[in-house]
């Protein structure tokens, strides 16, 4: 057994941030993408209209039941079959976006849910347009006690987003896989990226707890 | 202002001026319960109409079908002479209304509540300026000024900037009135407006009702549990039961000599829980 060889850390330590760069991408794109679609994906299953509640219905619970790596597969691989070619990372990004849109889209639904019904008996009697009445009394009031859920998704991404490696993306763990062939060593490279995980975790964590306590004083 | 005043005999009839309100054979069922049975009901512009009964028997369900937070399952509500549920085709005939057109309608009418509903993310400016902004399309600066004016209206002037969370019941409801007043309906209902509040909060909240009926030509319907209130205020008061009008007539006959045994044990349990 060797011990943790700190000269060797810090010679790989430049191609484990460049890579590092990659994985953050990923996750903060992904998550942007994720957090747009499945607001839009939560109000199409809200509503009314069946021939549009049931289809995004049905592909939230297909999504959500089927494995992340499976569906990256059909992005990368399957797509370009009929047309669709996408670079690994762009399919990845896709890929990691889709499937967390509709873990998003329940959260959103779980908070539509909890704005109580006398508010849209207000939004009613003062006859404001649906969108309005979303975009103003709605939302805010939806969004205030989602907003760790929606956090803890974000950390959910950025510590999934190894399975992208599966499709040949270069993030921070395939670099450091890559780096442990070339020389044998894998103690240290999977140890930083495994801190790399847990400080940019931790770092998102508190960032999260930061922006409730700020919307918490904002009123 | 009470231009009506024979509204003792069954108001089925077409009275001389056009109702501001019409109910026509209007019925509501919750499954197998019939909430509103068949009811016909006019009141006429500027009128003042208090809605008493017993609980269940239909009174918030008048206001809520009105201001279009429920369907109806039979008949026609008439707001201004328009059909609100129903607009005429290309025939002439009624078919169910469109969303746009029952906002055009729904615009005439406007609501208070009894647990207040106001938005608690907004200021008190914000929650009065929201709708003539966002659905009368007023500039900012137009419907900040009618804000104020109708918060100094209901003494409310120096809580512009608080959020509804920071304010008393009363007050709350108070600026309740106000947004809705903002709205400029020609119709107003009061839904229990002051049941959630402490009975010295109620006073104030009555004050500000009252001198909106001093001050406009406004058409009232009030759903209230406050007699003394409703025999000093209301040009008629409507007893209610089953989901019909079961007797109405003016505060004094309604009160002083009623004729049928529901309104008489319904008024003197009443007077004795005071």
């Amino acid at each position: 057994m060797n011990a943790f060889d700190w000269a060797f850390a810090l010679e790989i330590l430049p191609r484990l941030l460049d890579a590092a760069l990659t994985t953050i991408l990923i996750a903060v794109s992904g998550f942007g993408i994720a957090v747009v679609l499945g607001l839009f994906l939560a109000l199409g299953r809200r509503s009314r209209h069946r021939w549009l509640a049931w289809p995004t219905g049905a592909l939230v619970e297909f999504i959500r039941s089927t494995p992340l790596l499976i569906q990256l597969y059909v992005v990368f691989y399957v797509l370009p079959n009929y047309g669709l070619s996408l670079t690994a990372l762009q399919a990845g990004i896709l890929g990691i976006a889709l499937h967390y849109a509709c873990y998003t889209a329940e959260v959103y639904r779980a908070g539509l849910d909890a704005v109580p019904r006398a508010q849209w008996e207000a939004v009613t009697a003062l006859n404001l347009a649906p969108l309005a009445a979303y975009r103003d009394v709605i939302l805010p009031q939806a969004l205030r006690p989602i907003l760790p859920a929606l956090g803890n998704y974000l950390i959910s991404i950025l510590k999934d987003t190894p399975v992208l490696s599966a499709i040949t993306v270069v993030e921070i763990m395939q670099r450091a896989k890559n780096i442990g062939s070339e020389t044998f060593r894998y103690l240290e490279p999977i140890t930083m990226v495994g801190l790399f995980f847990l400080i940019l975790s931790l770092g998102l964590a508190w960032l999260v707890r930061r922006l409730e306590n700020r919307l918490e004083t904002a009123r | 202002m009470t231009t009506l005043s024979t509204h003792t005999a069954t108001p089925a009839d077409t009275p001389q001026d056009a109702p501001m309100v019409a109910f026509r054979g209007v019925t509501k069922r919750y499954g197998e319960l019939t909430v509103l049975d068949h009811l016909d009901l006019q009141v006429a512009e500027g009128e003042k109409v208090a809605i008493i009964g017993p609980s269940g028997s239909g009174k918030s369900t008048l206001l809520r079908v009105l201001m279009t937070l429920e369907t109806i399952d039979d008949g026609v509500i008439e707001v201004d002479g328009q059909p609100l549920t129903h607009m005429p085709d290309a025939n002439g005939s009624l078919v169910p209304a469109s969303a746009r057109y029952q906002r055009g309608v729904r615009g005439m009418v406007g609501m208070v509540f009894q647990s207040f509903n106001l938005f608690p993310h907004m200021t008190v400016r914000q929650n009065v300026t929201e709708a003539p902004i966002r659905v009368l399309g007023l500039r900012k600066a137009e419907a900040r000024q009618r804000a104020e004016e109708l918060l100094a209206m209901v003494g409310l002037e120096d809580k512009l900037e608080h959020y509804p969370a920071q304010l008393s019941g009363g007050q709350q409801q108070r600026v309740a009135i106000a947004r809705a007043l903002a709205m400029r309906p020609k119709v107003m209902l009061f839904d229990e407006v002051t049941s959630a509040l402490d009975p010295e909060l109620c006073g104030e909240v009555l004050n500000v009702i009252r001198r909106l009926g001093d001050a406009h030509n406004l058409t009232m319907l009030m759903v209230t549990h406050q007699m003394g209130f409703a025999r000093e205020f209301a040009d008629r008061v409507c007893f209610f039961n089953e989901g019909q009008i079961h007797e109405q007539g003016t505060p004094d006959e309604l009160f002083g000599n009623p004729q049928r045994e529901r309104t008489q044990a319904f008024l003197s349990a009443v007077n004795e829980a005071h």
